[in-house]
């Protein structure tokens, strides 16, 4: 078998454990291609340098494009940014096979907690807003009225660190 | 040692440190829940580095000895790849709750807190 079709095999293979044996069904969560559009961008970039760098050789019997001597094309003879595209079979299916993994871990109840979030911006943020109204609310009306929102949000967010384990 | 033959190392290291951060600024808590990332990657490593240790064996590819520090696990496979298969995996898995953080979209193993209220009287 070639690499070729052996990376074809191997994304049917990570869509069907997703699917039917994991029972998953990560493939149909926005989040999860959200997620493997950021590790996309990163594996071009990455596996990009390695291949341009001829880290990896690959032989032209296994794969659509060739094998250059010199610096392989960034885009053409089946590579994209100088990588062979089934290379991007490979990574999808790593990447599908691996969360399809740790979401089922995390259903069986193995640390589901704690839980990802906030990012430490909101908390930073929420913590401002406290400050911001502890200060304005002793003089002004409008401060006292603005105050109740504001710490509401503050323990739920800067809170959560803790109170989820 | 040349510095050439960091190349590949230093990549993994990017990869790694590149995706390491959301675990502090996006709390994605995955390195915290350690357990679980183990039995994550147990089965997807195992397979991929079969599979790839026979890809090397049969000439699908090889990896360029000037450009690895030169340890080689069963006389075949380079120690990045190796490193390879638990580094990517894990910034699948770093990326996939740092989406989660951000915009809190389910992804299937949350808590069943409704069947739970519903049960109980």
């Amino acid at each position: 078998m070639t690499y070729t079709q052996i990376g074809i095999a191997v994304v049917i293979a990570a869509i069907v454990t997703d699917v039917f044996i994991l029972r998953t069904r990560l493939v149909t969560r926005k989040g999860f291609w959200v997620s493997y559009a950021i590790v996309l961008f990163f594996q071009l970039l990455t596996n990009g340098v390695l291949t341009r760098l001829q880290v990896f050789r690959y032989s032209d019997d296994v794969i659509v494009g060739y094998q250059p001597d010199a610096a392989p094309p960034f885009i053409g003879s089946g590579r994209i940014a100088f990588q062979p595209f089934e290379d991007l079979l490979m990574g999808f299916a790593l990447c599908l096979l691996t969360c399809a993994f740790w979401i089922y871990w995390g259903r069986r109840g193995v640390q589901r907690t704690p839980t990802a979030g906030p990012p430490i911006w909101r908390t930073w943020a929420a913590q401002r807003h406290a400050r911001a109204s502890a200060g304005s609310g002793g003089t002004a009306s409008s401060g006292s009225v603005a105050a109740p929102g504001s710490p509401s949000t503050d323990p739920s967010g800067a809170g959560d660190g803790e109170a989820t384990t | 040692m040349e510095l050439e033959r960091l190349t590949y190392l230093g990549v993994l290291l990017f990869i790694f440190v590149g995706s390491a951060w959301l675990e502090i600024a996006l709390r994605t808590r995955v390195l915290r829940r350690w357990k679980r990332l183990l039995l994550a990657l147990a089965i997807p490593f195992t397979l991929f580095v079969i599979w790839d240790i026979w890809a090397i064996a049969t000439g699908h590819w090889s990896i360029d000895p000037d450009r690895t520090v030169g340890l080689k696990a069963f006389g075949i496979i380079p120690v990045e790849e190796l490193i390879f298969f638990v580094v990517v995996p894990l910034a699948s898995i770093l990326s996939l709750e740092a989406v989660r953080s951000v915009r809190g979209w389910p992804l299937g193993d949350e808590a069943p807190v409704d069947s739970a209220g519903g049960d109980a009287r």
